[in-house]
C-alpha cells in the first residue's frame, strides 16, 4: 500500500514536466526566433560541453538574456505560491496572500530608500530583504503583547503593511523627480527586466533553504489549517509552529520581491489553481502551487517582454489577469470554503 | 492519567477572576461531567486544565507535573480537547481529518504512515463513520462531524477526552447517542471530562457530577447525588423537578402542574 497519499508518478511528471515546457518555451521566445528544438541543443551543448553546431549568437542570447529572466520568473512564481497557499491555510482566509503581514510594502519602502540614497543594484536588492523582514518583525512584535489570534496577526500586518505605503509615498515626493522617481515608481510595480545571475545567485542559497523549511513543515500545515485549538491538542506547537512558517514565508516573499519588485496576485490566484487541482493538503498542494506557480509566472513574463515593443511592468499585469481569474473562482464557487 | 487541580484561579483582564479557587481531584477512566450557567467559568476551567490558558494562581498538575511544564506533543498523548465548535475551513476528506489526530505520535517532521491511516480508520470504523472515510468533511452533517472529531482524537490515543459542551449542537437523537458513546469510551478505559447545560445527560451518564458556581466546584460526587432539584435550582434560579420515570430520573423545568 502507498503510504504517502501524495502523488502519483503521473502527477510528479507532470509537475515537473510541466515547467520545463514552459522554461524551453520562453527561451524559444523573443524578436530573434530561436526554436524550442534549438534551445534544448544550446542547453545540452552547454552542459555536455560538446560543440552540438549550435549559432553562437543564439547560445549567447539564451544563456546571457533569457535564460536569467526564466530562471528568476520560475524563483518568483514557485516563491509566491508557495507562501501563499499556506498563508491562506494557516490565516484560514482565502484573500490571505504572501503580503498580507507588510513584507511587500517594507520591501518597497527599502528598495525606494536605497534608490534614494543612490546605492547600486545589489544595495536595492538587499534593501528590500532587510525592510521586508523588518515590517513583519514588526507586525509579529505589536501581536506578541497580547494573545496573538491569527485575526490581531493580519490586522496588524495591514497596519504596518500600510505604514510603509506613506513612507513610500514620502520617499516618492521627496525623490528627484527625473531620475529617481521614475526608478522608484518602477520597481513598485514589479519587473524581471533587468534580472541578471548576479541578483539569483545573491539570494538562491536562503531561497532553497527556507523552502525546504516550508516543505518540511507540510504536515504540520494540514494540522493548523484546522484551527488553532484543534492543532494545539493533536500535539502542535501552534505560536512556535506557525511562527516558523510564517517567517520562512516572509524571508522567501522578502528574496523573491528584491529579484523582482512588487508583483501582486500570484500568491492568491494559484494557490486557488493548484487547490482546485489536487485540494487542500499541503503534501500535494506545495508541490502543486510551485510547478503552477513557476509556470504561471515565466508565462506572465512572456507576455510582458513580446506584446509591445517596449516592456510592460509584470505586477501590472499579475494584477490584470489575477483579479477575473479570482472573481471567475468565486463565481465557480470555488472560494468558498 | 490523575488530574490535580488545586486553588486554580483565572482571571482574563486581571482584575475579576473567572475561575476562582476551585480545587479538584480526577482520574481516567472515569466520566466527569460538570454542569454550571452561563458564563461561570466552566470552557475557562478546561482552557486551564488543557493548559492553553496560564493560570493566575494555583495550579493544574497532570499525573504530578504542571500541565505548563508539558511539550504541547507529550501533552496531546494525555488528553485530546475537542472545541464547543468547529469552524472546518478546508475540504479534507473526513480520514485525513482522523488521521492528522496521529500528529504527536509520527516524527516532527515526517508525514502518516500506512500504519497510522489503518489506525485512523479504525476509530472511524468503532464510531460506525467508516463509510464517510472519503467524503470532504466540509459537507457532512453537523452531528457526523461532531463524530469526526472525537474519530481523530481517540486516533491521538489520548487516556482523557476533554469535551466543551459537546452535545450542544446536536439533534435530540444524537445527544442520547452521544451519552451512549462517552458511557462506551469510558468502559474501554478512555475518560471523559466534559462540560453540558443538560443536567439529564449527567444522570444519564451516571458518572461524576460536579457543579461550579462563581468560578468554583460547589458539589461533587456520584450524578444522583448531585443533580437534585435543589441543587440545580440554586444553580439554574428555577424551579426544577428531578422525577423518577420507569427506572430513570429526568429533570423537568418550571412547575409540574403546568
Amino acid at each position: 500500500m502507498k503510504v504517502e497519499r501524495g502523488l502519483g508518478a503521473l502527477t510528479v511528471g507532470a509537475l515537473v514536466a510541466l515547467p520545463l515546457a514552459f522554461a524551453v518555451g520562453s527561451l524559444a521566445l523573443g524578436a530573434y526566433a530561436i526554436s524550442p528544438l534549438e534551445v534544448c541543443q544550446i542547453i545540452l551543448a552547454r552542459i555536455t560541453g560538446r560543440d552540438l553546431g549550435v549559432d553562437a549568437m543564439a547560445a549567447s542570447l539564451v544563456w546571457e538574456v533569457r535564460m536569467p529572466r526564466v530562471l528568476a520568473a520560475a524563483m518568483v512564481g514557485a516563491g509566491l505560491a508557495a507562501t501563499g497557499a499556506l498563508f491562506q491555510g494557516l490565516f484560514k482566509n482565502p484573500l490571505a496572500a504572501p503580503d498580507t503581514l507588510g513584507v511587500s510594502n517594507g520591501a518597497g519602502f527599502g528598495a525606494a530608500l536605497a534608490i534614494v540614497l543612490g546605492l547600486s543594484g545589489f544595495g536595492i536588492q538587499m534593501g528590500a530583504i532587510a525592510f521586508g523582514l523588518v515590517a513583519v518583525g514588526l507586525a509579529f512584535a505589536i501581536v506578541s503583547r497580547g494573545r496573538a489570534s491569527t485575526v490581531t496577526l493580519i490586522l496588524s500586518g495591514m497596519l504596518i503593511g500600510s505604514l510603509f505605503s506613506s513612507l513610500v509615498s514620502l520617499l516618492k515626493f521627496v525623490a528627484d523627480p527625473t531620475e529617481k522617481l521614475p526608478q522608484i515608481v518602477y520597481w513598485l510595480m514589479g519587473s524581471l527586466s533587468g534580472v541578471g545571475y548576479d541578483a539569483i545567485l545573491a539570494v538562491l542559497p536562503l531561497y532553497l533553504v527556507f523552502m525546504a523549511v516550508l516543505f518540511l513543515f507540510r504536515w504540520k500545515a494540514n494540522v493548523l489549517s484546522l484551527g488553532d485549538a484543534e492543532a494545539r491538542s493533536f500535539g502542535i506547537d501552534v505560536g512556535r509552529d506557525r511562527g516558523i512558517i510564517i517567517a520562512s514565508c516572509s524571508v522567501v516573499t522578502a528574496l523573491t520581491v528584491s529579484m523582482s519588485g512588487i508583483i501582486g496576485w500570484v500568491g492568491i490566484v494559484v494557490p486557488h489553481l493548484a487547490r482546485m487541482l489536487v485540494g487542500p493538503d499541503f503534501r500535494r498542494l506545495l508541490p502543486a502551487s510551485v510547478s503552477l506557480g513557476m509556470c504561471y509566472l515565466i508565462a506572465i513574463d512572456d507576455v510582458c517582454r513580446t506584446v509591445s515593443a517596449f516592456e510592460i511592468p509584470i505586477g501590472v499585469i499579475t494584477g490584470i489577469i489575477g483579479v477575473p481569474m479570482f472573481l471567475y473562482f468565486i463565481y465557480r464557487r470555488k472560494v468558498a470554503w | 492519567m490523575r488530574l490535580d487541580i488545586d486553588n486554580l484561579s483565572f482571571s482574563y483582564d486581571g482584575a475579576r477572576p473567572v475561575v476562582d479557587g476551585l480545587t479538584l481531584r480526577y482520574e481516567s477512566p472515569e466520566a466527569l461531567c460538570i454542569l454550571g450557567a452561563n458564563g461561570t467559568g466552566k470552557s475557562t476551567l478546561l482552557q486551564c486544565v488543557i493548559g492553553a490558558f496560564k493560570p493566575t494562581g494555583g495550579e493544574v498538575r497532570v499525573d504530578g507535573k504542571p500541565v505548563g511544564a508539558y511539550s504541547a506533543r507529550d501533552l496531546a498523548r494525555c488528553m485530546a480537547y475537542i472545541p464547543q465548535t468547529h469552524v472546518p475551513a478546508f475540504e479534507y476528506p473526513v480520514i485525513d481529518v482522523v488521521t492528522m489526530g496521529r500528529t504527536s505520535l509520527i516524527g516532527r517532521f515526517s508525514t502518516p504512515s500506512a500504519a497510522d491511516r489503518d489506525s485512523a480508520l479504525e476509530k472511524l470504523d468503532f464510531l460506525g463513520i467508516a463509510h464517510l472515510r472519503d467524503k470532504p468533511y466540509t459537507q457532512i452533517s453537523g452531528g457526523e462531524r461532531q463524530l469526526v472529531m472525537i474519530a481523530s482524537a481517540l486516533a491521538q490515543e489520548p487516556d482523557v477526552l476533554v469535551l466543551d459542551e459537546p452535545t450542544a449542537h446536536l439533534d435530540f437523537g444524537n445527544q442520547y447517542r452521544f451519552v451512549k458513546l462517552v458511557e462506551q469510551l469510558c468502559a474501554q478505559g478512555v475518560g471523559v471530562i466534559m462540560t453540558t447545560h443538560f443536567p439529564d445527560h449527567a444522570l444519564e451518564l451516571g458518572g461524576t457530577t460536579a457543579v461550579m458556581d462563581g468560578g468554583r466546584i460547589e458539589h461533587i460526587g456520584p450524578a444522583r447525588e448531585v443533580v437534585t432539584a435543589e441543587n440545580l435550582h440554586d444553580l439554574y434560579g428555577i424551579e426544577v423537578n428531578v422525577e423518577r420515570v420507569g427506572r430513570r430520573l429526568v429533570c423537568v423545568p418550571g412547575s409540574l402542574e403546568g
